[in-house]
């Protein structure tokens, strides 16, 4: 097989299930093992490592007696001697060849293309190339408004380029959206910040050995750093036509997948079928199955081509597409418009079968769209809900309306009845373990709701993955809902609710949404009280009496006579009931009224303590070297300036810190979300302890010698934890969810630009915090303390 | 069964409550949005927690003690199922001033 590609090892995949003696060698020409190239965005945008694209590892060749040689490309087929010659001077013989060769960047005739800063999205080194020239201000433009563009432009502009998309047509995604798509589709990518150009036809790049501007055919001209080509893909036929194979744009196959020389078949994007080539998996994955069971000698049907469906991979941005996307004569029309939103759904219908789909806005529906494509569904008894089928109360009951021969996963072909079988006999209860098994839901991920589904109605012991939805109100899940937040720009809770939510909201959701908004801004939110649980309203803790409860900051513990008399004084002037040491080293002042709390705070003269949030508590300490016979670090020290660090922020849940000077761990540092334990010569640090309702010890994240190395260490989990934890999930259940091993690559042993991107996210932070108490001086704020007494009098 | 003028709406923020203190009788007053107010009885049914100090959702209120929801729309308890209810009062707003129709005035006490 010349090609290691999706579609080539997709094919041997199914020769692997079928009984067979083949000998097989692939051939391919970059240098890494198979892998998900439909992901390359996803890494670019930062929501994926590159490590994690691997489909099958060398073990997988080996294991199953397959010769691999990678960075080997072929050059020449001899159909006499039926021999393949690589570029590396190697012959080999072949009884039965596939090529799977896969497509290119089209280069379309620019001037100048050829410099060191411009770059084609197609290969994991491309993606790399581009990680590497993306820098903050960094001035992008990228040559194509197709999809691929589109999510090149996104990863570059969350990698903190300014980004520009030209495009030659009118509109974006010309090939799969209409007009009024197209424009709702501009409009979300411009609200992003990324700025459109259409019309524009590119006619020179500028600069010298690095590209500095482009110039369009009209004169114009804008600068760029980076450039990027994505102006569609062609066909790598040339090895099939030179062999003297018959092609077109791509080499010629019948539905068995059968060239010209039948010893010869083809698959995937280097092929034409009926005058069709590809550009999207699912189609692909077809032909593989069709060509595993020829080249097997089993009987199979042959390959049909069908809808394919295109997917915006941009999170929080839903386009989708498939079939037919133009009205045409003798073509019914279903359309729904919410331009306000930007949500706009249009089925295409003739003779009652589903002939196209068009959404922007919410895909939410795009599986069952696709069901009746692959059933050529008769629509005639569900006209009048199309769009809207009725609410259904059992979710199971959506789930139940798939026969069990359906594709659920389109990309990889999984039914639903292999799905199931997989739950049965294998065991499977959770979407990464049904990924493992059945690979449904590892393509374009537009399944996984309905993946998600049939594991909830059909595993007994289904667990869900940590992809829990918020709350009925917004029926996202965390990470869902911080991607919206964050490419939707909603910086207050009731944008949130009212978008993607009921409106209202509640008491689980709206603490909840507050603190993500916070964090994905940074600070620079729009802060609604009304969203806050009483003790964020008033910086207080709420007793049972509703009386509140006055904790000041008392850094690392330590106090001095001067800050001691003035809280006696505060306790008896305003007549405190109880003053109690806390187990967190500090002094909590109980009984207080609502109304003498900015008073306590005025008079106190000292910082916010942050007992009654989420949010960073205290950090414990020990005397360490400055007084104990044993200790070996300046645990004080080193305490205090933690709680510096990190004081004045918010966390998903209470975050208590501990320094100690010792191994004996006089200050409990193994039981803490964060702890420093000072050995002689380094310090370790260890994170996800607990002696709350359960009791943890912490896992050690890293040994460092230097304070300072511990001190960001600490602050890389910290921000880490702030950034991608669960509301109100404790460090303990988010470092058990994620594994140490995942949370320690993507913080303290993470890329360079990862760890300063964290770092700076959270120095961002931190300047936009605020001691809460110093809320006594802002007049909008005192409403929160008064009593309102009738200006009336009563009669 | 009087009416009692309170204050200005401005110091009944968006979406919050108030208490209010009528000669040491307390009551939660919330701003429900779209020019609704409610006033009902300051003291949860449950352990008596201040309802003023609740999240509101919608038109109910839950209580920032142990959680029990008020509808303020008719007073009762609505989560847990329980048949129970806080006393409500009506609230009208004229140019601007929220006034409480109380009950006589001596019943308060």
């Amino acid at each position: 097989m010349i090609g290691n590609g999706m579609a080539g090892v997709a094919c041997l995949e199914n020769i692997l299930k079928l009984p067979n003696d083949l000998d097989i060698t692939v051939f391919g020409d970059e240098t890494y093992p198979n892998y998900n190239r439909i992901m390359l965005s996803s890494v670019l945008a930062g929501e994926r490592e590159a490590d994690n694209l691997t489909i099958n590892g060398i073990d997988w060749y080996q294991k199953n007696r397959i010769g691999l040689r990678l960075g080997v490309r072929i050059t020449a087929i001899d159909r006499k001697k039926r021999i393949i010659r690589g570029d590396d001077g190697s012959v080999t013989e072949y009884d039965k060849l596939i090529i799977a060769t896969g497509s290119s960047p089209v280069i379309p005739a620019i001037e100048g293309i050829g410099k060191s800063n411009v770059f084609t999205f197609r290969t994991l080194d491309d993606t790399r190339g581009m990680i590497a020239a993306a820098r903050e201000g960094a001035r992008a433009v990228v040559i194509g408004g197709g999809i691929l563009g589109l999510e090149a432009a996104r990863g570059l502009q969350l990698r903190g380029c300014e980004v520009t998309v030209v495009q030659l047509k009118d509109s974006l995604m010309n090939r799969q959206l209409d007009a009024t798509a197209s424009g709702h589709l501009r409009d979300k990518i411009e609200q992003l910040g990324i700025q459109v150009l259409a019309g524009r036809t590119a006619a020179a790049i500028q600069g010298d050995n690095t590209a500095t501007a482009l110039t369009f055919t009209n004169g114009e001209v804008i600068p760029a750093d980076i450039i990027i080509i994505a102006a569609g893909i062609q066909p790598n036929a040339w090895l099939g036509r030179d062999a003297g194979l018959a092609c077109n744009r791509g080499i010629i196959v019948n539905g068995h997948m059968q060239t010209s020389d039948p010893r010869i078949y083809a698959l995937g994007e280097c092929t034409e079928f009926n005058g069709e080539t590809w550009g999207l998996i699912a189609p692909l994955h077809e032909q593989g199955r069709v060509l595993a069971a020829v080249i097997t000698g089993h009987p199979t049907e042959p390959f049909q081509s069908s809808a394919a469906a295109a997917k915006l991979k941009i999170t929080g941005l839903d386009v989708f597409s498939a079939g037919e996307y133009l009205e045409s004569e003798g073509t019914g029309v279903v359309k729904y418009e919410d331009a306000p939103l930007g949500i706009y759904k249009k089925l295409l219908i003739r003779n009652n079968r589903l002939v196209g789909v068009v959404l922007v806005g919410d895909d939410s529906d795009s599986s069952r769209y696709m069901n009746w494509f692959r059933n050529n569904t008769d629509l005639l008894v569900r006209r009048k809900n199309l769009l809207f089928p009725e609410p259904v109360s059992d979710r199971g009951e959506v789930v139940a309306e798939i026969a069990d021969a359906e594709t659920v996963c389109g990309c990889l072909g999984v039914t639903k009845a292999q799905i199931i079988q997989a739950i049965h006999e294998k065991g499977v209860n959770s979407l990464v373990r049904l990924k493992e098994t059945t690979r449904a839901s590892t393509g374009c991920g537009s399944c996984t709701g309905t993946c998600q589904s049939l594991l909830k109605a059909v595993a007994p012991d289904f667990e869900a993955d940590g992809n829990r939805v918020l709350c009925q109100c917004v029926p996202y899940s965390d990470d869902h809902l911080r991607g919206m937040i964050r490419t939707q720009r909603l910086r207050s809770v009731q944008e949130v609710l009212d978008i993607y939510g009921d409106g209202q909201g509640c008491e689980v959701c709206k603490p909840a949404l507050s603190y993500l908004v916070d964090v994905v801004w940074a600070g620079d939110h729009n802060e609604d009280p009304s969203a806050r649980f009483i003790n964020d309203r008033v910086h207080a803790n709420i007793q049972k009496d509703g009386t509140f409860s006055v904790i000041p900051r008392i850094r690392g513990g330590v106090t001095s006579p001067v800050q001691l008399r003035k809280i006696a004084e505060v306790a008896e002037k305003y007549n405190v009931r109880m003053v109690k040491i806390t187990g967190s080293q500090r002094i909590d002042l109980l009984g207080v009224q609502k109304q003498d709390l900015p008073k306590i705070w005025e008079d106190l003269g000292m910082p916010s303590g942050q007992a009654y949030t989420k949010g960073v508590r205290m950090v414990k300490t020990c005397v360490g070297t400055q007084f104990c016979r044993f200790g070996v670090k300046d645990a004080i020290a080193a305490g205090i300036e933690l709680e510096k660090r990190f004081e004045n922020l918010y966390t998903p849940h209470k975050t208590k810190m501990a320094v100690a000077g010792c191994p004996r761990n006089c200050s409990e540092a193994t039981v803490k979300d964060i702890g420093l334990v000072g050995q002689e010569g380094s310090w370790q640090v260890v994170v996800g302890g607990a002696a709350g309702k359960s009791v943890r010890k912490a896992d050690l994240l890293v040994t460092v010698v230097s304070t300072e190395e511990a001190l960001e260490a600490a602050a890389l989990f910290f921000q880490y934890y702030r950034e991608n934890a669960n509301y109100l999930e404790r460090s303990y259940d988010f470092v058990q969810r994620l594994g140490m091993e995942k949370i320690r690559k993507d913080t303290v042993y993470a890329q360079p630009p990862v760890r300063k991107g964290l770092l700076q996210r959270l120095q961002k932070a931190k300047m936009l915090a605020k001691d809460a108490w110093l809320d006594r001086y802002d007049k909008s704020h005192r409403g929160q303390f008064v009593q309102i007494e009738p200006a009336g009098r009563l009669q | 069964m009087s009416w009692v003028r309170i204050t200005g709406t401005a110091s009944f923020p968006l979406r919050q409550g108030r208490k209010v203190v009528i000669q040491e009788h307390e009551l939660a007053v919330f701003n429900l949005g779209n020019g609704k107010y409610a006033a009902v009885d300051n003291a949860c049914p449950h352990r008596g927690g201040p309802l003023c100090d609740g999240i509101v959702t919608g038109d109910t209120v839950v209580c920032p003690l142990h959680g029990w929801k008020t509808d303020l729309e008719t007073g009762h308890v609505v989560k847990p199922d329980i048949c129970v209810r806080t006393l409500r009062y009506e609230v009208q707003v004229e140019d601007g001033m929220l006034s409480i129709k109380l009950p006589a005035a001596a019943s308060l006490y």
